[in-house]
Formats: C-alpha cells, sequence, structure tokens
C-alpha cells in the first residue's frame, strides 16, 4: 500500500513544482548537511531511548541533556541559531537543573533502582511503536520530495527572529510573560502550602488549612524527619 | 536537505516521549519525557518554519515564534510540575504514579497507595 | 314553588348538610347536630309537600340535559309518580328520626361529625333514587348508598367485627352491581334512552331485545342491594354497624331500594315471565330461609335483620306475582315498624347492657326499666307477625291478595306457577314470623333472674321518635289501605277472606307454639346460668352498643348464636337450629366457592410473580452485572493506563482516517 501511495504521490506533480529539485536531490546521494543531520539526529535519538530506558534516574537526566543538546545541534544546522542557543540555555542551562532538583528533592535513588518502569511498560510501547509506525508512514509518505533550500541567508538568525518577534508577535509575547508570571506564582504557593504545614504541628495545620486534604498522620511522620533538609534544597 | 529528515526524527523523538509518559513509574521521569515530547514537537516547527521561509515567501516566522513561545511554556511547565510532584510527595511519601489511584473504584490491590486512599474517601464520606 | 323545585330540594338539603357537616365538623362542633336534623326535617317536610301537590295523580316530569354525554343521552330528570312521592315521604321520615335519635345515641362519640354527615348523604342519595327519572342518576345515587352503607357499617371501626362486617357489605354489593350497571347499560341500549318514561314507552310497545338477559342482569342488583338469596349474607353481618344505621339504612330504605327499583321498572321484568319466575323462587327461598335463621340467632339485631331479609322477600314476592302496588305498600309499612323496632332494639341494648336474647332472658324488670321501647317494640312486633288491626296485617294481606289473585289465573302476563310459590312460601313464612317475633318478645322482655342494671332514664330524643314510628306502625295499614290504590296502579289492596283467615291462623298458631316452647323451658332458663353485661353507666348508648358486639363472640363463642338451651328457638328447630344460626353455611359455601379459590389464585400469582417472573428479571439484571463487573476492571486509577488507552485509541483513528483519506 505504501508503494502505491508512493507512486500516486509521484505520479502526480505537486502544486509548487517540488518534483523538479526532488529529482535533482535522491536520497542515495546525500549532501554534507544531511550527513551531519543523521549523525547528530541518531545520537539525539539515542540519548532520547536511553532517557526513557535507562533504571539509574540521574543517568537519565543526564541522557537527556545529550538530547536536548543534539536537538540544539540540529537547530543550528536547519539555520535556526537564535532557538538553537535558547534551547542550550532555557532546556540544557535550566530545566535539566530543575530536574535534578526534583530528583533529589524526592529522594530519588542514587544507582540503579529496579523499579524505574511500571508494570505498563508493554502497553506503552505497543502504543509507541504503533504511533511512531503511523508517524513515520504519514510523514515519509509526505513529504518524501520535499526539499528544504539551505543556502543563502539564515533563516533563524537572531535578527530575522527579533524583528519577526517584535512586529508580529509582541501582543502574544507579552501575554507569556503574564504566563510565566502565573507560573512563577503557582509554584511559589504549591511549595508555600508545605512549609506553612511544616512551621506547626500537622494536627492544628490541618485544621487551619481547612479544605486541604485529610491526611493520614502516619504519612506524615515518617516524612517529617528530613524535610528541613529538602527545604535548604528547595532554597 | 529533505524535510522527511527532521520530520521523521521528529516523529521517533515524540513517540520515544510517549513510551516515556506511559512506561516510567517515577513522575520526574515522566515529565522528562513529557520534554521530548514538546522538543520534538519543537524541531516539526523549526524544520517546517525553514522550508516554508524559503519556498512560500512567508515573512511572519511563526514556526520559530511559536517555537520561542513552546520553551518558554515547557520552562513554567516544568516548573509548576516539579511543585505539584514535590508536593504529592510530601503529603505521600512517594512520588510512583501509579500509586496515586484514588480515582480508582474498589481497593483490591492492597499496595501502599491503596491504604491512604481509602482511608481519604472514609473521610470525605 | 313549583312542585319540581321543591322536589330538587327534597335531596339537595340533606346533600348540603352533609357537606357542611364535614366541613364543619371539627371547626364548630356546635353546628354538627343543628346541621344533621334540620336539613333531614326540612326534607322530610317538604317531600311531604310535593307528596300532597302530586297527591296521585299523573306523575310529575322535568328533565334537563347537563351536558351532551355520547350516543344515550343523559338527564337530570324527575319522575315522580305517587311510588315515588310516597317512598320519599317514608325515607325522610324514617331519616329524620334516626337523625333525631342519633343525637342521643351517640351523644358522646367522637366522630359524631363525620357520622351525621354521612347519613345526611346517605339520605340525600336515598332521595335520589326516590325521585330520579333517569337510570344513570340513579345509579349515581344507588352507588353513593353503598359507599355511605360501607363507612357506617365500619363506624366502629375498632372492633374487627365492623372492619370485616363493612367489607363484606361493600364486596357483596358490589358483586350485585357489576352485573346491575351492565344490565342498565343494555336496557338503555335497548330502549334507546335512559329515561324511565321512555323505557317503559319501550316495553309497552314490545321494543326490548333482550327482556330475559335485561331482567336477570337487573335482578343481580337487586339482590345485592335489597339482601335476597343468595346476596342477602351481607346484612346480618351489617348489624356490626350503630343500631340507628341498621334501623335508616339496612332496615327502612336502603335495602328497599332494590324492591323500589323493581317496582318502578315492573313492566321490564313482567316482559319476562322467566325473570319473574326466577324472582318468585328467590323470594321464596329468601322468606322460608331467613325466617328459620332468625328463630335460631342469639343477637337481638340479628334476629331483626334476618326478619328485614324475610320482609324484604314478601316485598320481592308481591313483585313477582306483579303486584307492586302491594309491594311498596308493604315497603312503607315495613320502613315503619321495622325503622322503630331497630330503634327500640338500640334503646333496649342500652338498658340491658348487652345483645344478646340469652343475657335479656336472665333478666327481669327490663321492660320497667325501658316502658316506652317495651311498649313501642309490642306495637312493631305485632305490626312484624301481621296481627290485625296493625299496619303489617294489611300490607301482608295485600301481597298475599295479590299472590292468590295470581293462582287463580287472573293476570295474563304472570304464570300460576309463581302465584303458587309465593303464597305457599308467604304462609310458612308467616307461620315463621309470628313465631320469632313472639321469641323475641318473650326473651326480651319476660325474663327471670337478676334485676336488669339501672342506667338511668334514656333520652329524650330517643324515646320520642318510638312513639313518632309507633303511631305508623299501628294505623298506616288501617288508614291507608283504601286510598293507598288511587296513588299507585289502582289495585286492589283490601285483604281477602281467605288470606287473611291463613295468615292471621298460621300467626297465631306461630306465637302460641312458641309461647308454649317457652313455657316449657322456663324453669331450666334459671338453671342455666350464661349471660355477660357491658357496664358502662354513663357511657352513651352508642359505646355500650359497640362493646356488646365486640363481647358476643368471646362471651358466647359465636357472633350470631348463643349455647343457650333454654331458647325457644332450639326446640322448635330442633336438629335444624345449628344450621340455622349459621345462616345455612352459606358463608362457608361463599369461602369455598369464591374466597378459597381467589385466594389459590393469588397464592399462584404470587407464586408466579416471585418465583417465575422475578427470575426472568434477576437474569436480565446478570448479564449487565457480569459487563458491568469487566468495565469496572478496567478502572484501575492508574493514570499511565488511561493515557495509553487514550493514545492507542488516537493512534487507531488516525490511522483510521489516513486510510480513508487515502482511499484504502
Amino acid at each position: 500500500m505504501t508503494y502505491a501511495l508512493a507512486t500516486a504521490v509521484t505520479a502526480h506533480p505537486g502544486p509548487s513544482g517540488v518534483p523538479l529539485a526532488a529529482a535533482a536531490h535522491g536520497f542515495l546521494s546525500p549532501t554534507g548537511v544531511e550527513i551531519a543531520f543523521l549523525l547528530v539526529g541518531l545520537l539525539t535519538f539515542g540519548a532520547a531511548l536511553v532517557t526513557v530506558t535507562t533504571r539509574q534516574l540521574v543517568h537519565a537526566a543526564l541522557w537527556l541533556v545529550v538530547a536536548l543538546g543534539g536537538l540544539a545541534v540540529e537547530y543550528l544546522l536547519l539555520t535556526a541559531e537564535f532557538i538553537a542557543w535558547v534551547q542550550v540555555l532555557i532546556y540544557v542551562g535550566s530545566v535539566v537543573v530543575l530536574l535534578l532538583f526534583g530528583l533529589m528533592l524526592t529522594r530519588a535513588p542514587i544507582g540503579r533502582s529496579p523499579d524505574a518502569d511500571s508494570g505498563n511498560r508493554w502497553a506503552a510501547l505497543a502504543v509507541a511503536v504503533a504511533a511512531a509506525a503511523a508517524l513515520v508512514w504519514v510523514v515519509v509518505d509526505a513529504f518524501r520530495t520535499t526539499w528544504i533550500d539551505l543556502d543563502g541567508p539564515a533563516a533563524g538568525s537572531t535578527e530575522v527572529t527579533g524583528a519577526s518577534l517584535f512586529q508580529h508577535w509582541v501582543l502574544p509575547f507579552e501575554a507569556l510573560s503574564v504566563l510565566l508570571l502565573a507560573a512563577l506564582v503557582g509554584a511559589i504557593v504549591l511549595s508555600r502550602k508545605a512549609r506553612a504545614e511544616k512551621s506547626s504541628p500537622p494536627v492544628n495545620s490541618r485544621a487551619s488549612a481547612g479544605g486541604s486534604p485529610v491526611v493520614p498522620e502516619s504519612r506524615n511522620h515518617p516524612s517529617g524527619g528530613h524535610r528541613p533538609t529538602e527545604q535548604e534544597g528547595a532554597r | 536537505m529533505h524535510l522527511a529528515y527532521p520530520a521523521v526524527l521528529s516523529a521517533l523523538l515524540f513517540c520515544t516521549g510517549v513510551y516515556g509518559v506511559l512506561a516510567r513509574r517515577n513522575a520526574i521521569l515522566v515529565l522528562m519525557s513529557v520534554e521530548l515530547m514538546l522538543n520534538a514537537v519543537n524541531l516539526n516547527l523549526v524544520a517546517f518554519d525553514v522550508w516554508l521561509s524559503r519556498t512560500a515567501e512567508e515573512t511572519l516566522h511563526s514556526g520559530q515564534a511559536l517555537t520561542l513561545f513552546t520553551i518558554a511554556i515547557a520552562a513554567a511547565e516544568i516548573g509548576i510540575g516539579l511543585a505539584i510532584v514535590l508536593a504529592v510527595y510530601r503529603n505521600r511519601g512517594t512520588s510512583d504514579i501509579d500509586k496515586l489511584r484514588d480515582t480508582a473504584e474498589g481497593h483490591g490491590s492492597g499496595t501502599d497507595g491503596d491504604a491512604p486512599a481509602a482511608e481519604k474517601a472514609e473521610a470525605t464520606a | 314553588m313549583t312542585t319540581t323545585t321543591l322536589a330538587v330540594l327534597v335531596p339537595l338539603l340533606p346533600f348540603l348538610g352533609a357537606v357542611a357537616g364535614l366541613l364543619l365538623g371539627r371547626t364548630a362542633p356546635g353546628f354538627v347536630r343543628p346541621l344533621a336534623v334540620l336539613p333531614t326535617l326540612t326534607a322530610f317536610v317538604l317531600a311531604v309537600l310535593v307528596a300532597v301537590r302530586q297527591g296521585g295523580d299523573a306523575a310529575v316530569d322535568a328533565a334537563t340535559e347537563l351536558t351532551p354525554t355520547g350516543s344515550v343521552p343523559v338527564y337530570l330528570a324527575l319522575h315522580i309518580d305517587g311510588f315515588a312521592a310516597l317512598v320519599a315521604v317514608l325515607v325522610g321520615l324514617v331519616a329524620s328520626c334516626v337523625q333525631i335519635y342519633s343525637t342521643g345515641y351517640l351523644r358522646d362519640d367522637p366522630r359524631y361529625p363525620s357520622y351525621a354527615a354521612l347519613v345526611s348523604l346517605f339520605t340525600s342519595a336515598m332521595l335520589l333514587v326516590v325521585y330520579s327519572g333517569d337510570l344513570i342518576v340513579l345509579l349515581v345515587g344507588w352507588e353513593v348508598m353503598g359507599i355511605c352503607s360501607y363507612f357506617l357499617v365500619g363506624h366502629y371501626w375498632e372492633t374487627p367485627e365492623a372492619r370485616a362486617a363493612s367489607l363484606k357489605a361493600f364486596l357483596v354489593t358490589k358483586l350485585g352491581d357489576v352485573p346491575f350497571l351492565i344490565g342498565l347499560f343494555a336496557l338503555g341500549t335497548d330502549a334507546g334512552s335512559f329515561r324511565i318514561t321512555r323505557v317503559l314507552g319501550t316495553v309497552a310497545h314490545g321494543g326490548l331485545d333482550h327482556p330475559t338477559v335485561i331482567a336477570l342482569l337487573l335482578l343481580a342488583g337487586v339482590a345485592g342491594k335489597s339482601a335476597q338469596f343468595p346476596l342477602h349474607t351481607w346484612l346480618p353481618d351489617a348489624m356490626a354497624g350503630p343500631t340507628p344505621v341498621s334501623a335508616l339504612i339496612h332496615a327502612a330504605t336502603m335495602v328497599a331500594a332494590g324492591v323500589y327499583f323493581i317496582a318502578r321498572l315492573l313492566p321490564v321484568f313482567e316482559a319476562s315471565a322467566a325473570a319473574m319466575v326466577v324472582m318468585a323462587v328467590m323470594a321464596a327461598v329468601t322468606m322460608t330461609g331467613s325466617g328459620l335463621a332468625a328463630l335460631a340467632q342469639d343477637d337481638i339485631k340479628r334476629v331483626l335483620a334476618y326478619s328485614t331479609i324475610g320482609q324484604l322477600g314478601y316485598m320481592t314476592g308481591a313483585l313477582a306475582v306483579g303486584d307492586r302496588g302491594a309491594a311498596v305498600f308493604h315497603l312503607l309499612s315495613h320502613g315503619a315498624f321495622k325503622a322503630l323496632l331497630f330503634l327500640a332494639a338500640g334503646v333496649v341494648i342500652h338498658a340491658a347492657g348487652t345483645n344478646s336474647l340469652a343475657a335479656m332472658s336472665r333478666m327481669s324488670g327490663l321492660r320497667d326499666r325501658v316502658p316506652d321501647a317495651y311498649w313501642t317494640m309490642t306495637v312493631a312486633l305485632l305490626a312484624l307477625a301481621a296481627i290485625p288491626p296493625f299496619s303489617g296485617f294489611f300490607s301482608k294481606e295485600s301481597v298475599l291478595g295479590a299472590a292468590e289473585h295470581v293462582t287463580a289465573g287472573h293476570t295474563g302476563h304472570v304464570p300460576a306457577a309463581t302465584g303458587w310459590i309465593v303464597l305457599v312460601a308467604g304462609l310458612v313464612t308467616a307461620f315463621l314470623t309470628a313465631a320469632y317475633a313472639t321469641r323475641l318478645w318473650l326473651l326480651a322482655f319476660r325474663g327471670h333472674g337478676a334485676q336488669a342494671p339501672d342506667h338511668g332514664r334514656q333520652p329524650l330524643t330517643m324515646t320520642v321518635v318510638l312513639w313518632v314510628l309507633a303511631v305508623p306502625s299501628l294505623a298506616l295499614g288501617g288508614l291507608a289501605y283504601r286510598t293507598l290504590p288511587d296513588w299507585f296502579d289502582g289495585g286492589d289492596l283490601a285483604p281477602t277472606l281467605t288470606t287473611s283467615v291463613l295468615g292471621t291462623g298460621v300467626a297465631l298458631i306461630g306465637g302460641l307454639v312458641t309461647y308454649a316452647a317457652w313455657r316449657h323451658l322456663t324453669g331450666l332458663a334459671a338453671r342455666v346460668p350464661l349471660g355477660a353485661v357491658a357496664a358502662h353507666p354513663e357511657g352513651d348508648a352508642g359505646q355500650v352498643e359497640a362493646e356488646a358486639i365486640a363481647t358476643h363472640a368471646p362471651a358466647y363463642g359465636d357472633v350470631a348464636s348463643a349455647p343457650d338451651p333454654a331458647d325457644p328457638g332450639r326446640l322448635l328447630l330442633g336438629p335444624l337450629h345449628r344450621h340455622a344460626a349459621v345462616g345455612f353455611h352459606l358463608d362457608a359455601v361463599y369461602t369455598a366457592l369464591f374466597v378459597r379459590p381467589v385466594l389459590a389464585g393469588a397464592s399462584l400469582v404470587r407464586f408466579l410473580d416471585r418465583e417465575v417472573v422475578e427470575t426472568y428479571v434477576r437474569g436480565a439484571g446478570v448479564l449487565p452485572r457480569w459487563l458491568g463487573a469487566a468495565v469496572r476492571r478496567a478502572q484501575t486509577g492508574n493514570v499511565q493506563t488511561y493515557v495509553s488507552a487514550l493514545l492507542a485509541g488516537t493512534v487507531v483513528l488516525a490511522v483510521a482516517a489516513v486510510l480513508v483519506a487515502t482511499g484504502a
């Protein structure tokens, strides 16, 4: 069926005249950029796979750094340099650090943890493989002949991106700042509740918290001993 | 460059993220997988933006702008998500997703997460 | 005011009194007694006026159609002939007496307001039946009477006897009312109208297609209402109601409604010779059987109840020989003296503190305690036994005379056989009637033994009405038998020599035989102590009576009879006594024929419902329950499972969409 689809696509010339370009650029004669993209892509994909399969939780975060860094390189190869640096700054610089903090605050075990994967693993694998097959099939079918011309001025230079962002996307940009503020406040609120709970005895705190969830005391006591360290870590 | 390369890579990364979201037990690892999925989408956006900016002479650069927005939202999301995970961890002493089963009917499995759930149901009833 | 307006007011006034009594009964207790007595009394006066104006001339007819009601129109119609006018006077008289009597009898009863309102409502319904010129309107009154009877029999609903009796009365009369309704519809369809005048006109022209079926169906309803064999069994049990109610409803008026109905539509019945024969046989069986049963009863009111059944049998017999004048004549005189008997019996029960004749026969001086009741009851019993010159003699002789007239074959449309049946049964019943009347009188007032308890003077309201009713009991027959034919069909009501001698002879023989038996047994009574007396010197008569009824079965072992060897009825009846006491086992027959099959059917249906139908229902519930259990297993509470299913579904949908889009 895929073959038939492919022939159908090639039989009908696209509306934008792409088939001419596609004819000039076959998959069997890759350019240098493509080779680099492929290699980095393989590295990224591999790092992502390790991230979701490794049993050592801290390693997963580190492999995530590799995957995200690889993606930054891919952005560079696609001439989107500003995005690439933003990617490095925000993802590699802050998000992964946050995740590592999270791992530490939840007392994630260092070293191999045999129960890193839930019992849902095989269903997840089936769904993921099926989704991958479907997506790859559709994408390949649709874009096998599409060619990106990477010559000329960079499509994602800082200048171009900045001009576009502040000419056409000002309003969403400002709205986004509000969203970030809201997220900031939200994160603080979520963290503060825990601190208020800690400063007073558990029974009173429940009474003062009003509608806060009723938690059995047996849950509070074992975690009570190590809370000061958590708090320090959070700060 | 063929558009198929970034598109396929994006699809594969996305599905890897899906697998991670569905299979990982630790909530923070699930958040990592979510980051993977978001990045896959970003790659798609960038690749198509580059392609369209050359062929269709569109000048809005909407793909790259949206990528930036996505990155910002992802940063916010990771902050909130981690705060929630921490709150859950403080309440329950665990951040394992498959132990948070308060919505299940009946409590037949007898795992650690079920006992407080049962008590909670009684307390609210 | 025209006669029509007056006639409309007659049923309307008690109805308004009933409504007002029901509304004001709780809020204004002071108005209850005037509201009960005055409308009924006014209605009586108006009924007398209507009777005077009508004067036995041509019938007064008036009709208005309220609204179109489909195929056969229903009219609010009046049809007042001599029968209607006189029966209305009787109803008004008895109802007024009963209302006055009840003010004393139920003096302290907490439910007196509703009782009085129901009696008023009953009076209104009965007057409606009497005056109505339309069969459907008549049916309305007929059924309202039935429901009032149900409520009033169950007035002492604290006692199980009263509850059972009210239900029995309702069910048995309904058993007759269903064929009655069908018969009315058949009659209306055949005649094309429910107006009595048109129906009679159709009958006169021979326009009825199914006279026998219609007559027999109507006869079933009449048998239920007028307590004729085999639907009479409710009437003795209905004595569990208060005595005034028994006097009004179960002696003088409601039970006479069936007879009155036949009298109105006699040509319809005469159109079918078979119906007349059936009626004659029914009357004969009713008369003799009830006479025998009355001899065996111990409860004074049950004696009177069986006597009522027998006297109604006389009326039916008169109708069976085609003389409605005689029937209504007997209805009028019987209504007067039977109401008197019941009301006097109420006084006697109050004074004696018991309703048992066996207990009264061991009590001396009862007649000195209640002289009014003694003298009036003597008059009424003589009237009942048809001793000249009391009114019962003339009316009963008119019935026997009509029967004898038919045996001679002078009338064409009535078979001579019916005449013989009615005549023979009537003479036998005359004997029995005299016997049980004598027994009642002797046992109640000629007892020997301890002094009767002193309950003080009876209330004036209760004794005055006895004398009021004693007047027609004494004199109505002798004064009226000459003038009544002008009001009726014109047939001669004067007693003939043959039947007078025969009837009076057997009555005297019956009385003397009973007296002899009583004399023979007097010594025995003193040796066998018996009796239980309800001692409520302060209580009103109704309370004493309720207690007496409730204690009869525990004290004597049965509601109807007492194990009294000194009872003259026991000697006279011999081995028959045992069967007569329980009404010749008719209740047992009904139990075997109807009650047990119905109960068995009910338990069968219950079994089918519980075990068979419900099994299917439960089986139908099992599959959804299994499905629910299966679906419930999917609700694990694990978010990852949910998302997995969600994404899998998404993939499937996406693939399907792609495949459809590409036309594969």
